[in-house]
């Protein structure tokens, strides 16, 4: 009787829900946007959490949510084809059907960061997790101080979201800056690593709330340099990327030290985190 | 007191040194100012300074036969431009080309030197400035070369 009991709710929550597939864009040559109908009237999310997506037959994956945590009507994910289950993911189309799970996990802070400056640092894929607090910022922009998108890439020609980043920089109540590790003499912009840009942002270091997405060793990188500049670990926001599986905190997949990244996470504060930034993937 | 010596008082670079010491610095350097497309040095030109950037954007470029100029790095406001006068054979290690119109301090390298070697204690603070820059540089071209935006496979 009690393992049924037990067996009940964690099955529920671990049958995806079947999702039609609206569209599929490509924004790289190994990135697509899946828009997908939402798994059921009412859902939502909060910036920063993610779903566990099935590609019937193939397997489940952890995918952050790259839409509007405005917009009900919508589920929006972002996907780089990495391996089997990305790669099938990616080759869907209109009318195909996907499974979902969630949304799991934490969220960025954007009531805590309500009244400061916000610095968000991201690289390659990692602006798809952050683009829902982006979104969510602009949409209550009035709430923030001086906000700043600092985006490292690859190359000019792997910018993620390029029309929107585009259409940002336009803005005069978003500095946005990018910079490529490989350039050429067409790319008029800055070269370098995205933490080189930090020194170039208009935020207070002393107050500021720090977002940070990308690769693991560029989130490090970053940490050490927003602490350099005066940022306490306290204010500094990290999302983790481990081997996360159940995304619900059952199977201890993605454990990192004291935490498990799809209950704990994805987001993590860095005080929080202490030494466990540290810890390797294993 | 001198214009340069105005110019790097407030400067994050010279931070912790003494008004004297930034004096000193400031003896040793001149404004300069180059417009877009011009080239302040290139690669195997002799090194005999060091440029404290105040405003614009340069591009350190390498030649390389078959692909044209590489942009290695851009500096900006507040970076320090070229090291090779440190150390021998005193030849620039790239071109650098200008992405903007830039503002920049000029050092002379034989005066600079020369004021290091006679007060150690100057010359120590300077050196902890420069090793940082070179560090930070370093660091960041650890991880151009480690490429972590590239798809894992």
């Amino acid at each position: 009787m009690s393992t049924q009991l037990l067996a009940e709710p964690v099955a529920c929550l671990m049958a995806p829900i079947p999702c039609r597939v609206r569209s599929v864009a490509r924004e790289l040559d190994d990135t697509f946007t899946l828009e997908l109908a939402p798994p059921f009237e009412g859902w939502s999310f909060d910036p920063g959490q993610f779903t566990m997506l099935y590609a019937f037959g193939v397997g489940e994956v952890p995918i952050s949510i790259s839409g509007d945590p405005g917009d009900r009507s919508r589920l929006v994910q972002t996907i780089r084809a990495v391996g089997p289950v990305t790669d099938a993911l990616t080759s869907v189309a209109p009318g195909d059907m996907i499974g979902v799970r969630g949304p799991y996990g934490t969220t960025w802070p954007v009531d805590v960061a309500e009244g400061r400056d916000v610095v968000i640092v991201t690289g390659g894929i990692g602006l798809a997790p952050l683009r829902p607090a982006i979104l969510h910022i602009l949409e209550h922009r009035d709430r923030y101080g001086n906000v700043t998108l600092l985006y490292g890439a690859r190359s000019p020609s792997e910018l993620l979201f390029a029309d929107e980043l585009q259409e940002w920089r336009g803005r005069f109540d978003l500095e946005v800056l990018i910079t490529v590790d490989h350039g050429d003499r067409a790319w008029r912009g800055p070269v370098g690593v995205v933490t080189s840009l930090i020194g170039r942002a208009d935020f207070d270091p002393q107050s500021a709330i720090a977002l940070i997405c990308g690769p693991e060793i560029m989130m490090r990188f970053t940490r050490q340099e927003l602490e350099r500049t005066g940022v306490t670990p306290d204010r500094l926001y990290v999302s983790m990327e481990r081997n996360m599986k159940c995304g619900i905190g059952l199977c201890g997949h993605c454990q990192l030290g004291r935490f498990f990244v799809c209950k704990d996470g994805p987001v993590l504060n860095c005080a929080d985190m202490g030494e466990s930034c540290w810890t390797r993937e294993v | 007191m001198s214009e340069v010596f105005e110019l790097l008082a407030g400067h994050p670079f010279f931070r912790g040194m003494t008004d004297e010491q930034v004096r000193v610095v400031a003896e040793t350097g001149t404004p300069v100012a180059f417009p877009e497309g011009t080239t302040i040095f290139r690669e195997g030109g002799h090194a005999d300074s060091c440029y404290l950037i105040l405003d614009g954007d340069v591009a350190l470029e390498m030649d390389t036969p078959g692909h044209g100029a590489q942009v290695m790095m851009t500096l900006h406001r507040g970076d320090l431009l070229g090291w090779s006068w440190l150390y021998p054979p005193f030849r620039w290690s790239y071109d650098a080309h200008v992405h903007s119109d830039t503002k920049a301090v000029r050092f002379d390298a034989l005066k600079l030197k020369s004021v290091s070697e006679a007060d150690p204690v100057l010359g120590y603070a300077l050196m902890k400035r420069f090793t940082q820059t070179l560090v930070n540089r370093m660091q960041a071209i650890r991880i151009q070369l480690l490429d972590v935006y590239s798809t894992p496979r």
